[in-house]
């Protein structure tokens, strides 16, 4: 199947601002989708609320467009409802970790197939360019006009922590590697979190000082080092990318079935 | 097949109602007074091939169900106030989209935490009002174990008609008594399954466009049609629409399906009635004491009757001002500050004859309390 026939494109053009990264991950998604070779009709994809919760509506496949927050617990009952179906479910930063963030942790604990995305531009998007809880400290946003000083989670530990069996870190920079972890994440049996580091020139960008998407993208090329790599030992502050964690673990749906057959069978 | 007498819990009343009614997904969250109906479901689901999982929380619960249904699945959840006060955002939901889902609500006594083991009826506004921006609602409650059973067969009944929450205001009090359950034989009662599109796959299906009768078909999501699902107002097709014109006949639509037809909706009973010059209006637990004491009245000769509502919303208007219209005084008996009363002094053509007669204290009101309310009204002091 060709790239453009996962998308609708009388959607298009997109809403995502110029120079914004989520269009580029919409990219990596598609040709990854592609490349496992899935048909349209075996996936869905459930989002939240925010910029990167509108990628569901460009995409050709059963989409879910949900609330703040809730794409993983309704991802949840359309899994455990039909487990042979692949569910996607891209989120934004606030999206996933602040007003979902109990979500995340527990399908995490549950191990439950799903694909979480977590496009990361460190700021709420759509309201005009708040702080997330990914911003982390001194950081300037329209809710902390003196910088901020909370401080932010790492997806990745978390994500480990919390249970996840396939967690991966990449950026929209990095269009190719992106697209192949996020192949691995699909095929992955269990829950899997890819957080990509994605920009928002618009809002992230404009207040704190770091140009355009171009000089944007070349940050995150710059700040961040394949995990295993001779750059990250030397520099210990760079941004490790690549799979943290791809284990063969039990995996909720599967686990759930094989209930229904043991109790189905002392009933008979 | 037979029928099967039980002696049960109101809860697993409601519980054998689901099943019955073809339940295939449950989720829920651990509250009082409504937890045996998912720790029965626990039990009772994978033996039938259902799913049930433990959410991480109430909102987790609303959306699960929500996914569920969406793919085809009787769904339901249960809770009680403060669960009820969480899921309200995902039941609007489930009211924008058109998801077809059963939320119990054995209540207990509130503000907040309030009363978690006590008896209650406050909720009566909040299922109807509870979540934001106009719509519609189907609220049913039951004042016995058979009816706890029959409501629970019917949500899941009108969910599927108006693809709609329906939602069950049970109470403490009814969740918790135990008394005789008759579970009826397969195909006594109508069991209403899915509408689903006779569209085959690659044909441009319409999730969202009403067929000449008001209902519309669906497709399970992940099946054979691929639609978009989305809380923001939206098209035929289900995408996100700013039109004025698809704004404000959307809006309708989810109002009018419920409200138009609220003769089908509908449900009562009435409990010495014939001739009544004084007539009880009451629901769920009130209900009993109301009906208790009309019986003893009736015995004496005293021409004094219950109408007993088994549907609250869409509130029934004509019926309750037809049955109340020859009575010299209507006494609603709830276990609030009067939701209902409001609802009956509203419906009625001469509301200065319609009192309350409640208790808000998490006991159960009795025939004697009620007696008292009877006395005043008929001038005959405390």
């Amino acid at each position: 199947m060709a790239v453009k026939d996962y998308l609708r494109q009388r959607f298009f053009p997109h809403m995502w601002c110029p120079g914004c990264g989520h269009g580029t991950i919409l990219n990596s998604l598609i040709r990854a989708i592609e490349g496992l070779e899935l048909k349209p009709h075996e996936i869905v994809m459930t989002s939240g609320i925010g910029c990167s919760a509108r990628i569901s509506g460009y995409v050709n496949v059963h989409s879910l467009h949900t609330m703040h927050g809730r794409a993983l617990a309704c991802a949840t009952g359309v899994k455990l409802s039909r487990p042979h179906l692949k569910v996607l479910v891209p989120m934004g930063d606030g999206d996933a970790l602040a007003i979902g963030g109990n979500h995340f942790i527990h399908a995490a604990r549950r191990n439950i197939d799903l694909t979480a995305i977590v496009m990361n531009n460190r700021i709420y998007g759509m309201t005009g360019g708040q702080f997330s809880p990914l911003s982390g400290v001194g950081i300037k946003a329209t809710t902390a006009p003196f910088t901020t000083i909370d401080n932010s989670f790492d997806v990745v530990e978390l994500a480990k922590a919390a249970g996840a069996s396939f967690v991966a870190r990449s950026t929209a920079f990095h269009v190719k590697e992106c697209k192949d972890i996020l192949k691995k994440a699909i095929e992955h049996k269990g829950f899997s979190v890819v957080e990509i580091l994605s920009q928002c020139p618009t809002h992230y960008g404009r207040k704190n000082k770091e140009g355009d998407a171009a000089s944007m993208l070349e940050f995150q090329k710059k700040m961040t080092a394949k995990i295993g790599s001779k750059a990250l030992q030397e520099n210990p502050n760079l941004i490790a990318r690549g799979i943290f964690v791809d284990l063969d673990k039990a995996e909720y749906c599967t686990e759930y079935e094989k209930i229904i057959d043991s109790v189905m069978k002392e009933k008979v | 097949m037979n029928n099967t007498i039980k002696f049960v819990q109101g809860n697993e009343a409601c519980v054998e109602g689901a099943l019955y009614a073809g339940i295939d997904f449950f989720a829920g969250y651990p509250i009082t007074p409504s937890t045996e109906i998912m720790e029965l479901l626990a039990a009772r689901l994978p033996e039938r091939g259902g799913k049930f999982i433990q959410m991480e929380d109430e909102i987790a619960s609303m959306c699960a169900i929500i996914g569920a249904s969406l793919t085809g699945r009787k769904a339901m959840t249960a809770t009680s106030g403060p669960g009820f006060s969480l899921k309200q955002e995902a039941i609007g939901y489930a009211c924008m989209t058109e998801i077809p889902c059963v939320i119990a609500n054995v209540q207990r006594g509130g503000p907040s935490t309030g009363n978690p083991t006590h008896v209650s009826q406050g909720d009566v506004n909040q299922a109807r009002w509870g979540t934001h921006g106009d719509h519609s609602i189907i609220a049913l409650t039951a004042s016995n174990h058979q009816d706890v059973f029959e409501m629970t067969v019917d949500a899941f009944n009108l969910a599927e008609t108006y693809r709609t929450p329906v939602i069950l205001l049970f109470d403490e009090a009814e969740g918790h008594m135990r008394e005789k359950l008759v579970v009826p034989a397969e195909g006594e009662l109508e069991v209403v399954s899915r509408l689903r599109t006779s569209l085959g796959r690659d044909v441009d299906y319409h999730p969202y466009l009403p067929r000449e009768d008001g209902r519309l078909p669906m497709s399970d999501f992940g099946g054979e049609h691929r639609f978009n699902v989305t809380g923001l107002f939206h098209d035929m097709w289900g995408f996100p629409s700013n039109n004025p014109k698809v704004i404000r006949e959307l809006l309708r639509h989810i109002v009018d399906k419920i409200e138009n037809n609220v003769h089908e909706i509908t449900r009562y009973k009435e409990h010495y009635m014939e001739g009544a010059e004084y007539v009880m209006v009451s629901y769920g637990s009130s209900a009993r004491s109301a009906i208790h004491l009309a019986k003893a009245r009736r015995a004496r000769g005293e021409k004094i009757g219950v109408l007993e509502l088994q549907s609250i919303w869409p509130f029934p208007v004509e019926m309750v001002r037809e049955k109340c219209a020859g009575a010299k005084a209507v006494l609603v008996v709830e276990m609030n500050l009067g939701q209902v009363a409001a609802q009956v002094k509203a419906a009625v053509t001469e509301p200065e004859r319609v009192f309350l007669a409640n208790r808000i204290d998490g006991k159960l009101i009795t025939p004697e309390d009620i007696k008292i309310y009877i006395r005043v009204i008929q001038g005959r002091g405390v």
